[in-house]
């Protein structure tokens, strides 16, 4: 089975869960495949400069903040046109990138990761402190975005975000097909051959870096817009490692194994949860047994190549 | 603004710099001879600050607080470096930072286990609770002062190690070209194992004099950690000197723009709008420093020389 059938096969999946739950009669389930469907979009994003310009940012949670501030911000101002929303907020999150992408993509490896983190840290303070918008408390937003839909049946959001889903999961497909897809791969296995070759490498992650931010910060907005409230917590860096944890262990670079390590990973958040309050330590372990059996993730056979080592 | 004020913030942004220093030069260290990606740096850090605070509250001995702050965090160190990390320096900086993310959930998750997740009370000791009187200018809390003084000899003493013995030598040998130094007989297991300890017991020690001062909670050492990736960042990865430099300026910086942002953008700004941008840049501050630092020099301030 390729990876496009196997995205196929989800997004049919996801179609018919509704009527699943509804049979059951568990409505909530519909707000927790939502999430799910939410982080998967961002996952997703993530996969686009990890597993394919192997770009390792620990700071890719702060473009879900800024998409879903964006919301929030708009939102207080009397501003609920959800075309203006989620549009300011994916353009808000691809100029955070093209500005973090310009200084970050100049380093390399762990230069790269650490800077990524401080940048998203910046902006998490920046959230903290700008009292006029909740600080630390976070925004609560007084309607869901106007699309014309309504948003605040959980049914129609949920089938919103699995078109918008399935449309990330199309365009995903289509760029790494395409010859910027290849290219980037090209540089993700050996940057300096490319450089000799002739492309302009710089110019060709920056770009994949802001079409990857506005993803995330699409995202943003539709999680903003599921629970009617944005905090400075949904930047957090640890909310950028669970991203991480969730591309990995659904599989670098296929696209659709991350948005599979979403639905996994808050599965796993809310089964531990549901056990033990110390769910973090059992998700510590799982991760380090993990990295230490070798493992590249559910669909990481699929990717060509494998990761690169040493 | 007055002069005592300017004196004070300055002496406070030198505490939060050395303290910054401890924390990030055993991050910097492992970097750079082992090339490891350390998330979990901070956890040794909190380890040193619950152990130092909890020992000293039911022995009633600030000593035996320290010893077990200290040693506690060391110890820590060294049988994480055994049974995790010496199997991950191979592994790309993926793998580093999955597993070191992975035992900052544990070490967050172990602390609230054994101490609860409210925040545990840290003294200060008797000898150091009083104030000094500095130049007959101001009077300074002394333990703070007691850190700054702690601080600079470590630092001291840490170079002292790195450039003047044989282990030094040796680490040193380890971080230019490990493969040489190993193939002229240098154990590197254990001498790995030592570096690793060593960058443990520094965090430790700053996490243990840090109790007092910020609150001991559990993932205390998350943010820390960032602050000090800041500073080896802008100091140069792998270089202790530099992480000294940076993370004196970087404590200033961020000490002096808090407390003086506000009334110097009340000098061209209304004072609401003062009020609402200063702290906002203020927090922000050593970051933006970070991002013009890098645009101009990607490899930080003082990159080390002989790699």
């Amino acid at each position: 089975m390729t990876k496009e059938r196997i995205a196929l096969a989800m997004v049919v999946v996801l179609a018919l869960l509704p009527l699943l739950f509804a049979a059951m009669g568990e409505s909530y389930y519909l707000t927790v495949a939502t999430r799910m469907m939410i982080f998967g979009i961002a996952a997703l994003s993530l996969d686009l400069i990890l597993g394919f310009g192997g770009l390792i940012s620990l700071g890719h949670a702060v473009y879900l903040g800024i998409g879903g501030y964006a919301v929030g911000i708009l939102d207080f101002y009397g501003i609920s046109n959800g075309f203006v929303q989620l549009g300011v907020a994916t353009l808000a999150s691809a100029g955070a990138a093209l500005f973090i992408g310009a200084v970050s993509l100049r380093t390399s490896g762990v230069f790269f990761l650490m800077i990524t983190l401080a940048f998203s840290q910046m902006v998490y303070f920046l959230a903290i402190s700008i009292n006029s918008f909740g600080g630390d408390d976070g925004l609560t937003l007084n309607a869901h975005s106007d699309l014309g839909l309504n948003f605040g049946n959980t049914q129609v959001f949920y089938y919103f975000v699995l078109a918008c889903l399935a449309f990330f999961l199309w365009l995903s497909f289509r760029i790494v097909r395409s010859r910027f897809g290849m290219l980037l791969r090209g540089m993700k296995f050996n940057e300096s051959r490319m450089i000799a070759i002739g492309f302009p490498t710089f110019r060709y992650k920056l770009t994949a870096f802001v079409i990857s931010g506005a993803i995330c910060g699409f995202a943003g907005a539709l999680l903003a817009n599921q629970t009617l409230f944005v905090s400075p917590s949904i930047m957090q860096w640890s909310r950028s490692g669970d991203l991480l944890v969730m591309v990995i262990a659904g599989g670098m670079g296929t696209i659709v194994g991350p948005v599979i390590g979403a639905i996994m990973f808050l599965l796993l958040e809310k089964v531990l949860a549901s056990f033990t309050t110390y769910w973090g330590a059992l998700l510590g372990m799982v991760l380090i047994a993990l990295v230490l059996m070798g493992k590249t993730g559910l669909l990481g056979g699929m990717a060509k190549g494998g990761r690169p080592h040493g | 603004m007055s002069a005592t004020l300017l004196l004070e913030q300055c002496l406070n942004g030198m505490q939060l710099g050395i303290m910054l220093f401890l924390m990030s030069a055993g991050l910097t260290l492992v970097f750079g001879i082992m090339n490891l990606v350390n998330l979990a740096h901070g956890s040794f850090y909190m380890a040193g600050a619950y152990l130092g605070a909890f020992v000293y509250a039911s022995s009633q001995s600030f000593l035996l607080g320290v010893v077990a702050g200290l040693g506690g965090a060391l110890l820590i160190g060294l049988i994480a470096e055994f049974l995790i990390f010496r199997r991950i320096y191979k592994g790309d900086h993926l793998d580093h930072v999955l597993v070191t993310f992975g035992l900052t959930l544990i070490f967050n998750d172990l602390a609230r286990l054994i101490w609860g997740p409210a925040a545990l009370f840290a003294r200060v000791p008797p000898f150091l609770s009083g104030q000094v009187n500095i130049f007959g200018l101001i009077s300074y809390p002394a333990y703070r002062l007691a850190i700054i003084v702690v601080g600079l000899a470590v630092a001291a003493l840490l170079y002292v190690l790195l450039r003047h013995t044989r282990l030094g030598m040796l680490i040193r040998a380890s971080a230019s070209n490990r493969t040489m130094a190993s193939a002229l007989g240098v154990n590197v297991v254990v001498l790995y194992a030592l570096v690793f300890a060593l960058g443990a017991g520094l965090a430790g020690l700053a996490g243990l004099m840090a109790g007092p001062i910020f609150t001991v909670i559990p993932g205390m050492g998350d943010n820390v950690l960032i602050l000090a990736f800041v500073v080896i960042v802008v100091g140069g990865l792998g270089s202790v000197e530099g992480a000294f430099c940076a993370a004196l300026v970087i404590g200033l910086i961020d000490t002096l723009g808090r407390s003086f942002m506000k009334p110097l953008f009340g000098l061209f700004l209304e004072r609401a709008a003062a009020d609402n941008s200063a702290p906002a840049i203020a927090s922000m501050l050593i970051y933006i420093l970070m991002a013009i630092i890098l645009f101009f020099r990607p490899q930080g301030l003082f990159p080390p020389k002989s790699r």
